[in-house]
């Protein structure tokens, strides 16, 4: 079965339905959303309501700290992504606010694990940045894949069971072999606010007949995702990631 | 020593057994990290070729570089293609019992054929160019060998090679699952890399030493550097360079030594930057740029050696390159020049065009050629009526071609080829050198009359297997032509 794995999609609506119009076309029976379904962007409302569709028939979904933020105000925000917090507070309804905060902060499920920012304190939502940290959040997991979003960029960690891992960049759209009798640890990379100089989509899909990983970048129209940015008045800087991607 | 469950696998492995839809005929002999299986596939009329099953030894007393070796080909084998590889037809995990089944090549082990070595130079050439070729082809698709070793290749009765075991293989598109293994990282101790004992992985350019140390043992019998059993032995490849061919076999030709020490120095820059280049150098004898290298008669002494390495050893790093970004920049660029009309305007344009296309690349190799007609079929009366003279009228014609170009003589070589169908002799030398680039000129005025689809150009184009690039003469000729370009001097 394929499952698709979206996460940070920071209320891009047109990133989203870009990216879920090309896991479909790739045969995907499953999806899972890795957080921060809202903050940077100009849609909160209908992308919340999308997944939240998706999680009532059966995908998976568990909390970014973005997600938190909109109920809680102990998450550090710098002042840009709080002027987008503040303007989500203001468009979200009472019962999408309450979806947000019934959201886990993390799944385990077959071989795999899905949580938002590392396995490892996902409470705290350190940043996997090293292959140290890759590592904690390995062992924390307790299963060969685990699935995260937070950084903004796709890499894979990979190691044996009891070593230090190794960090690989992938190619988008070539499938990795991520074989379960070793430790795998996929960033995915956000669809929403890509910051490694690419304005496209990213988003990553998992077989588990095959045990293979596949990171995948999608075009759409992230000038028209840019211009609803500046449209509801949200700070220029935001709107200009969106576009340039970075 | 089998282990109990070495033992447990060979019950379930026995003659007649079924695996994941192949049925075992029989095994053959153990590799160092895996048995071998004939089998046959059930239910499969597509596969009509016969097939081998491999199967790592895992166990308690196994060592690990077993299962990582088995990892790492299952990740790369399904992903090459082409005549070089066998094919690869299904991969069984870990978790049941794991194998690679695919393609049994038929052909002669190079092992066996080294056995009998020092081969004669014909016969090595042959044998050298075609490996090379299978190296390239493997370098084209993104992945390393590691590994090259007479016993990893087998070559077809059609004389084409096929590389085996890619256990130690590295494929830009997936994760090295050996970069953290640096204990387990190096090849076969006598044709591996000096790069790749310090743990380089991403160097295409480690296959062209093996390449050299494989070539060394067909010409000489011997191994460049022995067979060293310890890492510290192994390290004297770092900076020695082997005894030259020639100081073992005498009637090694200057040329054949040239190629093999380039291939064998220590430093990858130093190196024939493809295996594209080798093989074209293999083929064309004649061509190769001799230097001290053709003669030397001795080792390079210690000091030489060791100051060339302790110069450029902080180099070593930053001057790795992957085989994408290496195979795109050493292209083997053809341009064909039409001699029989040393008028033709297109001739300037092709000289702007060749040179725009050096400067962008830092190790081009520039193939020139020219297809005539048969001396039987050229015109009668003078020196062009022979066979010789008609070459060396057009030889010296794309020398007059080239020269305004000034480029360095080791980067370029001249072809005149006689012909019946300029198009068809064309791509077949583009096809049997690796051509990557195919530059020729426009039809001229002349053959506007016929259809474009006779010309030689469309013809080239439409068949080609590279990519092609037709010269035109712009409407407004570029105000830089005039300076560039000497007349074609006059030969009639």
């Amino acid at each position: 079965m394929k499952i698709a794995l979206l996460s940070d999609i920071h209320s891009n609506i047109q990133a989203l339905h870009a990216c879920l119009a090309d896991a479909r076309a790739r045969n995907v029976a499953r999806f899972a959303f890795l957080g921060d379904f809202v903050g940077y962007g100009a849609d909160p409302v209908l992308v919340v309501d999308l997944i939240a569709e998706h999680v009532a028939a059966g995908a998976i979904a568990v909390r970014g700290n973005h997600d938190e933020a909109i109920y809680s105000d102990s998450i550090y925000m710098n002042d840009m992504a709080m002027a987008a917090i503040r303007y989500a507070r203001q468009v979200l309804t009472a019962a999408q606010t309450t979806f947000l905060r019934n959201l886990p902060m993390l799944v385990r499920e077959g071989t795999c694990c899905f949580v938002h920012a590392s396995a490892a304190s996902p409470e705290k939502y350190p940043y996997i940045d090293s292959p140290s940290a890759a590592q904690r959040c390995a062992e924390a997991s307790e299963s060969p894949h685990t699935f995260c979003g937070h950084v903004h960029e796709q890499r894979l960690y990979f190691g044996p069971t009891d070593a230090k891992m190794t960090l690989f960049r992938p190619t988008p759209g070539i499938a990795v072999p991520v074989p379960s009798h070793r430790r795998w640890v996929a960033l995915i990379g956000s669809v929403g606010q890509p910051r490694d100089r690419n304005p496209k989509a990213a988003y990553a899909i998992f077989d588990s007949e095959r045990n293979t990983t596949t990171f995948c970048r999608v075009s759409y129209d992230h000038f028209a995702a840019a211009a609803r940015v500046r449209e509801v008045g949200l700070p220029e800087a935001l709107a200009y990631r969106v576009e340039n991607g970075f | 020593m089998a282990s109990d469950i070495d033992i447990d696998y060979l019950k379930a492995l026995a003659p007649g057994r079924e695996i994941d839809g192949f049925r075992i005929i029989d095994r053959l002999r153990a590799g160092g990290t895996a048995f071998l299986f004939r089998v046959e596939a059930i239910d499969r009329p597509d596969i009509d070729f016969p097939l081998i099953m491999k199967v790592p030894m895992v166990g308690r007393d196994q060592p690990p570089e077993s299962i990582i070796g088995f990892d790492t080909e299952a990740m790369i084998l399904p992903a090459l293609h082409g005549p070089h590889v066998p094919r690869f037809v299904a991969g069984g995990n870990l978790e049941r019992i794991p194998h690679l089944t695919m393609e049994l090549v038929g052909g002669d082990g190079l092992a066996q054929l080294a056995a009998s070595a020092p081969l004669p130079t014909a016969r090595v050439v042959e044998l050298g160019a075609a490996l090379a070729d299978a190296v390239h082809a493997l370098h084209q698709q993104n992945a390393i060998h590691h590994d090259l070793k007479p016993d990893n290749v087998i070559i077809r009765a059609s004389g084409t090679a096929v590389l085996l075991d890619f256990g130690f293989a590295h494929h830009a598109h997936f994760p090295d699952l050996l970069a953290e293994e640096k204990r387990f990282a190096a090849g076969s101790a006598s044709y591996v890399s000096p790069e790749q004992l310090t743990g380089s992985r991403e160097d295409p350019r480690s296959d062209i030493f093996a390449l050299g140390a494989v070539i060394y043992e067909l010409v000489t019998g011997k191994l460049p550097f022995g067979m060293p059993d310890t890492l510290n032995a192994m390290k004297n490849r770092l900076w020695a360079s082997p005894i030259p061919p020639r100081a073992r076999v005498a009637d090694v030709p200057p040329w054949l030594q040239e190629i093999i020490l380039r291939c064998l120095e220590p430093e990858p820059v130093a190196r024939y930057q493809t295996a594209a280049h080798v093989a074209f150098d293999l083929r064309h004898p004649e061509q190769v740029l001799l230097t001290p290298r053709a003669t030397r008669s001795e080792r390079s002494s210690f000091a030489t050696q060791l100051s060339l390495w302790w110069r450029s050893r902080d180099e070593r790093r930053k001057l790795q390159r992957k085989p994408q970004v290496l195979v795109s920049q050493s292209p083997v660029i053809m341009v064909a020049v039409d001699t029989s009309h040393p008028d033709d305007a297109r001739h300037a344009a092709l000289q702007w065009t060749v040179r725009q296309l050096a400067s962008l690349n830092l190790e081009f190799r520039l193939v020139c050629v020219s297809a005539i007609r048969s001396a039987s079929l050229g015109e009668a009366g003078g020196v062009e009526d022979t066979a010789s003279g008609l070459q060396l009228v057009h030889r010296v014609r794309l020398r007059n071609w080239l020269e305004p170009l000034h480029l360095p003589a080791h980067r370029v070589s001249l072809h005149v080829l006689e012909s019946t169908d300029p198009a068809a002799t064309l791509l077949d030398f583009a096809k049997s050198n690796n051509v990557d680039l195919i530059v020729l000129g426009a039809p001229a005025p002349s053959e506007t009359a016929l259809a474009w689809w006779r010309s030689v150009a469309s013809s080239v184009t439409a068949n080609a297997e590279c990519s092609v690039h037709v010269v035109r003469i712009p409407s407004r000729p570029r105000a830089d032509w005039e300076n560039t370009v000497d007349p074609v001097p006059e030969k009639h």
